[in-house]
């Protein structure tokens, strides 16, 4: 028979703590459904993800039940589909928003929560048919409501091609200025990557990458209040103490995401890919990466010691669920999206927490300056020298950064825009008005670091 | 199929009848039972196996919730897999 105590502290845990499955995420390849012809192309995309995923929906609502764990989200990503808008034979804005309706479409008829995967690696050089792609994103986010875009602009293999990056600014600002009567939710859906990875559960980047089979399952776990709660219960441990009850706790989520993701996999007779180590905020109380540091003692998130505290709670998330699952992946580590998280939305509110203190922060956690929004007016190039800093964070340290900004159109810092759900709220935030333009300009490669050559 | 039905509340007669009369009448084969009392609360965890019971598991869930509803508890049914992962490596 099972420990009663056992028993009790799973059922608390998702109860009171949060503890949940964030995300089962099915990759599906599209690399079979390229055609020339944007129709049969479109036709080929949507039969192929509804007849794949038509039952994802369905067996994770029972497999939630069966469980009594529940499965926030369910989502799709498929091959960027850059690579699928390099064979049509043209590449006019309406022919690439073809691809995207398609997307939300395949999306709505599957019920699932996104579709991730309208992006392109343009890391090395950027084509013409590349360059149209990026230009048609802001459209393809603002007459959709499902579809997510990621775009890869730099690796430490590569290093950052600035034309990309400088090209990104704009299209982050035209995505905000689209969307701008719905909150600018469009550019919460697109983010710039610097190493992205091939099969992150997580939106907005999720992809199904080149690499991967004909289809796979991820899944991304969460529960940030889980943690909390665990170093609530021990204020006099020292910080390898702290380490030890985050890499417990970790491993137990963790297991939970690997029992669901083997079985979904099994049910929809498609291979388990990975489980994705993560701690994902919500903006719910009690749901929070930023109280996690608090509760190690910090006044606040932001305040100096951030960082490394940040450190130690992402080296031990990783250490604690790696033992837990068969395959690892995606982002693996603690997310800090601003407006996602409680704790964090009431640091910048006090002033505690700045986007150059959040950059920093990104140099030790999972991704990068994830959902901060910034003034209206913040220049495109401002935007893009913002990622290039980013992407140098990703591309020295060999990790995965990321850039997810939210420019709010018409508001300025001291204003706060809301999207409500998942994604919260927040307020603007202060961005440096110093113009980087001439660094922008100057266009070409950023090379790649010495470390590169490492073979 | 075997899952653990857990249930809180607080303690009173009857909640061990009341929770093991339902799963006799869904024909739920209990294996094994523990309970205590932690922080003045009745906590009782039984395990049952339920490959033979005679409605479909959501309705079996939903039956359970009904009847903790009824009587002020908390009651989860969950597939005990989730705690082996969980608690045992």
């Amino acid at each position: 028979m099972l420990n009663i105590r056992d028993i009790l502290e799973t059922i608390h845990m998702i109860d009171e703590e949060h503890l949940d499955i964030r995300t089962v995420t099915m990759g599906i390849s599209l690399l079979d459904c390229t055609d020339s012809d944007v129709k049969k192309a479109c036709e080929k995309i949507y039969d192929k993800i509804c007849r794949k995923a038509e039952n994802l929906v369905k067996e994770a609502e029972l497999l939630a039940e069966k469980y009594g764990v529940p499965i926030i989200n369910k989502r799709i990503s498929v091959t960027p589909i850059a690579l699928m808008t390099a064979a049509a034979a043209d590449s006019n804005d309406d022919t690439l928003l073809q691809y995207a309706l398609t997307m939300d479409k395949a999306a709505q008829s599957c019920g699932v929560d996104f579709i991730g995967g309208y992006g392109a690696l343009v890391h090395k050089g950027l084509s013409a048919k590349a360059k149209a792609f990026l230009r048609s994103i802001p459209r393809a986010l603002a007459e959709t409501e499902k579809v997510c875009s990621s775009v890869n602009v730099g690796s430490s293999k590569s290093g950052i091609n600035m034309d990309a990056v400088a090209i990104m600014g704009e299209v982050i600002h035209e995505t905000a200025r689209l969307t701008a009567g719905a909150n600018c939710i469009g550019a919460a859906k697109l983010v710039a990557f610097c190493n992205a990875v091939e099969n992150n559960p997580f939106m907005a980047g999720a992809f199904h990458g080149v690499g991967e089979g004909d289809a796979c399952i991820n899944v991304g776990v969460s529960g940030p209040g889980t943690v909390q709660a665990a170093l609530s219960r021990h204020p006099q441990a020292d910080f390898s103490q702290l380490a030890d009850i985050i890499k417990r706790t970790a491993c137990k989520i963790t297991r939970v995401g690997q029992l669901i993701g083997e079985e979904i996999s099994q049910r929809l007779d498609i291979p388990f890919g990975i489980v994705d180590l993560s701690l994902a905020p919500t903006p719910a109380r009690g749901d929070s990466v930023a109280r996690i540091l608090e509760e190690m003692g910090l006044p606040f998130c932001g305040a100096c010691g951030t960082t490394a505290a940040l450190a130690l709670l992402n080296d031990a998330v990783k250490k604690g669920g790696v033992m837990a699952s068969s395959r690892v992946g995606g982002l693996s580590g603690a997310f800090i999206p601003v407006t996602e998280d409680a704790g964090m939305i009431e640091a910048a509110e006090k002033g505690a927490l700045s986007i150059e203190k959040l950059e920093a922060m990104t140099a030790v956690c999972s991704v990068g300056l994830d959902m901060i929004v910034i003034p209206g007016d913040t220049r495109p190039e401002v935007i893009a020298a913002i990622i290039a800093d980013e992407a140098a964070i990703g591309m020295i340290n060999n990790k995965t950064t990321a850039v997810r900004l939210i420019p709010a159109i018409g508001k300025q810092v001291g204003d706060r825009l809301e999207f409500g759900g998942l994604l919260g709220g927040g307020p603007v935030m202060r961005v440096s008005d110093l113009s980087p333009v001439d660094f922008v300009r100057r266009g070409g490669v950023i090379p790649a670091p010495i470390h590169s050559l490492r073979n | 199929m075997r899952a653990v039905i857990s249930v809180v509340g607080k303690d009173r007669t009857g909640i061990l009848a009341k929770v093991s009369g339902k799963c006799f009448e869904l024909n739920a084969n209990i294996v094994d039972v523990t309970q205590t009392i932690l922080e003045d609360l009745f906590v009782m965890v039984m395990l049952a196996e339920i490959d033979r019971i005679n409605c479909d598991y959501q309705r079996f869930v939903a039956l359970f919730t009904e009847l903790a509803e009824e009587n002020g508890l908390k009651i989860h049914v969950m597939n005990e897999d989730i705690f082996n992962a969980m608690h045992r490596i």
